[in-house]
């Protein structure tokens, strides 16, 4: 009864916070316009017509309408419905997403498994990972020679860290006791590997592959900022472009929703391997 | 005289001290466990008691010496072998019953799902576990419950041998004391060779045919091999009665209590087999004399 009322009260509580803070934004918006004289910057940047200032929530929210009840339609290059856009980010994710967990989770396993192969790899991550992934992009663009898969490799070399040293650690830290179990019943290696050693580290390596998603997702954004052509990333820097400040906002929202959403998605996966010693 | 079934020959084993050298744990251990028969092996923490168990077991190879089961060389582990961890070493991610048929599918790989599900099930029951329980993660059980699955594990694959490291050392008195009577309760329903670690000497008493007395490490021995003479079934509260009972308690204290340190650190000559004493005052002749060497002595049937 008390967690309820406790979860009520913080609901209760996250609505207040959400309309008082659109409240103060709308209603800090005609100030804004009240004070008349432009600067230089907007003069420059054409700020006098009415599309240029920052909207207020009412009309992001009917863009927001407008954009949510059409999302797949198709205009041209320039113009593509939200839901387009995103599902090319989502594309480009988890085909990157999958290329590396493809790599990392048996590189992982070998890498958990042996001391040796963990000695002779561990420098190359050591140096690898700290690597902002954008700044594989030139080199990307110019060995791939193509936009779209280059933005793919990004998200593949962004992801395989967490998955691949979360899957090493969970090997590796795999309880003796249940090894010797499986080596007491005359288990081969991979019944041993799926049995035992994958079920014991699957929380770990989720752990992992649930950063890796949410890293995946940050980067895709700039990704996409970069190469251009489609995708959500693209859609905020061509709006912005347009100085289409309510698109701006709308999709910075929606980048927010989408990648709350990837990430539950692995809160999920990680409560159903989830276990308690 | 014919090799008894499991035989232990001049088992030694060394670790690096962690100073350049080694430190030997025991030398040539010598002894043999007859088919059917309920060994324990009683012992101060440290002298050696896991280590023996895992060379049994195959988990681990000992640095001299060989263990032969039917005659037959152990050389890493086996489904004939079944072992019960001193910390039940069940998966966490699976049911206490999964956790059963986990071990009873990888013995009988050509049974079919339902008849390991019921193989399991009726060991799970031998235990006393049935119902809703069997169902729960280890997670939900208790620790005299999560024995029982993993007495249940190993039984339910019907090994040659069963190995078990103290499987009560962390219960409590009233759940140990219910679970020594389940295991008591399967092991004569199965007449599985059994080679249990213990650190108790009142559950020696009980469970056991003979008992295996080990000296201090390092350089330990397994010194005496003391027969139970108290006739099967027994009982914990009338077994206390029996003549031979304090008799063969007071032997089992006073070793562990002074003789396993006088005892101790004296090299092995070879062929170190452990004394048998046979101590009982029922029979009218020379009680609590060990008998000259016969070392290896059928278990006394009740
Ligand atoms: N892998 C190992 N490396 C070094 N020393 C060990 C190892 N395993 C056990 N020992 C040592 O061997 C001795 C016997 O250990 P153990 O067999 O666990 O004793 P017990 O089970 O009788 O309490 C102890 O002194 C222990 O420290
Ligand atoms: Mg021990």
């Amino acid at each position: 009864m008390k967690a309820l009322s406790e979860n009520r009260k913080a609901a209760l509580l996250s609505i207040l916070i959400l309309v008082v803070g659109c409240l103060i934004w709308e209603a800090s918006i005609p100030a804004q316009k009240a004070v008349g004289e432009l600067t230089e910057y907007e003069l420059l940047t054409g700020g006098g017509q009415p599309k240029a200032g920052v909207p207020p929530p009412s009309q992001v929210l009917v863009k927001a309408w407008e954009q949510l009840s059409n999302p797949f339609y198709d205009a041209g290059p320039n113009d593509k419905g939200i839901g387009i856009q995103i599902g090319y980010s989502i594309y480009r994710v988890l085909t990157g997403y999958l290329l590396a967990a493809a790599v990392a989770i048996p590189l992982g396993f070998l890498i958990g498994m042996s001391s040796v192969a963990y000695k002779a790899l561990n420098p190359f991550i050591q140096v690898l990972r700290p690597i902002s992934p954008l700044a594989w992009m030139p080199l990307a663009l110019f060995v791939i020679q193509d936009s779209e898969m280059s933005a793919i490799f990004v998200i593949f070399i962004c992801s395989i860290w967490p998955m691949l040293i979360n899957t090493a650690f969970g090997v590796a830290g795999v309880r003796e006791d249940w090894v010797n179990v499986a080596r007491t019943h005359e288990l081969g290696p991979f019944k041993t590997a799926f049995t035992v050693i994958l079920p014991a580290a699957a929380p770990t390596i989720v752990t992992g592959m649930r950063i890796s998603i949410g890293i995946a997702w940050l980067v895709i954004v700039a990704a996409e900022m970069l190469v251009g052509g489609t995708g959500i990333g693209y859609y905020v820097w061509n709006e912005w472009n347009n100085l289409d400040l309510t698109s701006v906002i709308f999709s910075i929202l929606m980048i927010g929703v989408v990648g709350m959403l990837l990430d539950s998605l692995f809160g999920l996966l990680q409560r159903t391997v989830a276990y308690t010693e | 005289m014919a090799k008894p079934f499991l035989s232990i020959e001049q088992l030694t084993q060394r670790y690096p001290d962690g100073q350049g050298g080694e430190f030997t744990v025991f030398e040539n251990a010598s002894f043999g466990i007859e088919k059917g028969e309920f060994v324990c092996i009683l012992g101060h923490s440290g002298c050696g008691k896991s280590t023996i168990m895992n060379i049994l077991a195959g988990l681990a190879e000992p640095t001299s010496g060989v263990v032969k089961m039917d005659g037959q060389h152990v050389s890493g582990p086996s489904l004939d072998r079944g072992v019960v961890f001193q910390n039940y070493s069940l998966l966490p991610w699976l049911t206490a019953l999964k956790n059963v048929t986990f071990g009873v599918s990888a013995r009988f790989p050509a049974w079919s799902k339902e008849k390991v599900i019921e193989h399991s099930t009726a060991f799970l029951a031998k235990v006393g576990l049935t119902g809703d329980a069997i169902h729960r993660k280890p997670s939900q059980l208790s620790g005299g419950m999560r024995q029982r699955v993993s007495i249940a594990r190993a039984f339910a694959n019907e090994p040659k041998l069963l190995l078990l490291d103290e499987p009560f050392g962390a219960l409590d008195a009233l759940t140990r004391g219910t679970i020594q009577d389940e295991l008591i309760k399967v092991w004569s329903d199965t007449d599985q060779t059994v080679f249990m670690i213990t650190h108790d000497i009142d559950e020696a008493i009980l469970l056991a045919d003979r008992i295996l007395l080990m000296t201090n490490g390092p350089m330990a021995q397994v010194a005496e091999s003391v027969e139970i003479t108290i006739p099967r079934p027994r009982n914990r509260t009338t077994i206390v009665e029996h003549p031979n009972y304090y008799a063969i308690r007071n032997h089992l204290v006073h070793f562990l209590g002074q003789r396993s340190e006088d005892l101790s650190g004296q090299p092995g000559d070879g062929v170190s087999r452990p004394e048998t004493v046979r101590i009982d005052l029922t029979d009218a002749q020379e009680s609590e004399e060990p008998e000259p060497a016969a070392p290896i002595l059928r278990a006394v049937e009740g």
